[in-house]
């Protein structure tokens, strides 16, 4: 076991990627039209449109900055351009900082400061293909498991979800966690119902309490809202599949982080430590989930789904996995693990386990996920705060 | 949590202390469902169509019961629910993320 490695990406700060994107980020919406030109134009490049950057304060500017640096700090990212239009309130100049203590290159341009688009989108793409000459040099060196991190995650959820898939990716997210790998799983609303279990598995009590305190703060916020949670979670599609609440949802969910103690909970896009399994706080929804674990340094996510789902990411490989052979019959397009043989009893947990264990490196040696084939590359930041 | 799936069952039960089975293909009304608890192989009819994914009451639920699925609590029972029923958002519902029934919530 100790001869597992894969070809990975040295970055100058020793982060390792098994990705080597060329990352091109709108500091605001007003940039996106640029960056959405420039990728066009430069091959094996990926930009990150979205809808922030302006008329945000407080807590909530900063996490959609803390996204940005994330996703730029991400190790599959070997260089960055930043396009600013120039008067938003994400300073660009300290998103190219906070990018630039991992020692990989980072450009900035300006919208108003070149002269409009035209001219924006000429620089960037000039910026771009040197910057992407330069990526293309760098060699790939073996890389122990060891170093790689990754997400656990369920979306569109069925029934099969809780009884087959998420139960075989934490027998996966166990095989990563013994080669001595980093695991993390988020969506703090699906866990509503199943925190006790988890929190039984904290390394300590503090860990433990910090656990019950975020779920605490999500349930405050329905209450607020002075709404039911069932219709927007579990989603009318997991209801179709069979779920009835949401702690039925979170029961099944639970286990797709296998059985390893939870060394720490940590905030939103926040870096993630290394070594063992990790709680992020984050919402349950899809992109926004995803795109955190992203920002927290992921080298890819394993994504289960009864329902079906096509998601990708910018800048992480996401292995979609199913429990739902009906489903995979018919999505065969978006999936790449199809575990639902376990419901007919003709396979074991472990031999599904050691199925997408063997699907993650293999992806790590660069083997396209279904996602990465067809150009999925959602991204999405989580509000906390109004649009002023 | 899910102990070994055994092959030829209809639905599957999670814990012993399960209320429960999940179907695991189509069940028409009248048929005969196959299961196993604890290594034991039991069956029961089931009293309406329960579709792929669905849960079934393999007990006698009483109504305001905690449902369990997993060994835990899913819900509560909204009615009594005999065994064979559909079991699903008509006759349980959530205790949990509950802002409706929050003090103050304008619930209808």
């Amino acid at each position: 076991m100790s001869a597992l490695t894969f070809p990975g990406y040295r970055r100058p700060n020793g982060d390792v990627g098994i990705r080597n994107h060329l990352l091109i980020i709108p500091t605001v919406i007003c940039a996106n039209q640029v960056c959405t030109r420039i990728a066009q134009i430069v091959p094996e490049t990926v930009a990150i449109p979205h809808q922030h950057g302006c008329s945000q304060i407080g807590a909530d500017k900063q996490r959609t900055f803390d996204v940005l640096a994330g996703t730029g700090k991400n190790p599959n990212v070997g260089g960055v351009l930043i396009v600013s239009l120039g008067c938003e309130v994400i300073d660009p100049q300290a998103l190219a900082e906070a990018i630039k203590v991992t020692g990989k290159p980072v450009e900035v341009i300006d919208i108003q400061e070149v002269g409009g688009s035209v001219k924006a989108i000429q620089l960037g793409t000039e910026l771009a293909r040197r910057m992407r000459e330069e990526l293309d040099r760098i060699e790939k060196t073996d890389i122990p498991f060891a170093e790689l991190k990754i997400g656990v995650k369920c979306g569109g959820s069925d029934a099969t979800s809780g009884l087959a898939s998420n139960p075989a990716l934490g027998a996966a997210a166990d095989s990563l966690i013994r080669e001595g790998g980093t695991v993390v799983i988020g969506e703090t609303t699906e866990i509503i119902g199943a925190e006790h279990v988890l929190a039984g598995r904290c390394r300590t009590p503090d860990i433990s309490q910090r656990l019950y305190e975020i779920v605490d703060r999500f349930e405050k916020e329905v209450e607020r809202m002075g709404a039911d949670m069932r219709g927007g979670n579990p989603s009318p599609g997991n209801i179709a599949g069979g779920l009835s609440t949401i702690e039925e949802k979170s029961l099944g969910c639970i286990s797709k982080c296998g059985t390893a103690p939870i060394e720490g909970v940590i905030e939103y896009a926040e870096a993630i430590p290394s070594g063992g399994l990790y709680f992020m706080d984050s919402p349950g929804n899809d992109i926004e989930c995803v795109s955190g674990m992203a920002a927290g340094g992921v080298h890819l996510v394993c994504f289960t789904t009864g329902r079906g789902t096509p998601t990708g990411s910018a800048v992480v490989p996401v292995i979609k996995i199913t429990g739902n052979k009906q489903m995979y019959e018919r999505m065969t397009d978006n999936m790449d693990v199809d575990v639902s043989d376990m419901l007919s009893g003709t396979m074991t947990l472990e031999e599904a386990g050691e199925r997408i264990w063997r699907e993650i490196r293999e992806v790590s040696h660069g083997k396209l996920t279904k996602a990465e084939i067809l150009g999925h590359q959602e991204f999405s930041i989580n509000r906390i705060g109004p649009s002023l | 949590m899910a102990g070994p799936i055994e092959a030829g069952a209809d639905a599957l039960v999670m814990d012993a202390a399960d209320h429960v089975a999940t179907a695991i293909r189509d069940i028409a009304t009248g048929q005969t469902v196959q299961y196993v608890v604890q290594g034991v192989r039991l069956s029961l009819v089931a009293e309406e169509a329960v579709p792929f994914g669905h849960k079934i009451a393999i007990t006698d639920i009483p109504e305001g019961e905690k449902v369990r699925k997993y060994g835990e609590v899913i819900g509560r029972a909204t009615t009594a629910i005999p065994k064979g029923r559909h079991v699903h958002v008509h006759n349980i519902e959530g205790i949990r993320g509950r802002g409706d029934k929050a003090k103050g919530a304008n619930a209808s």
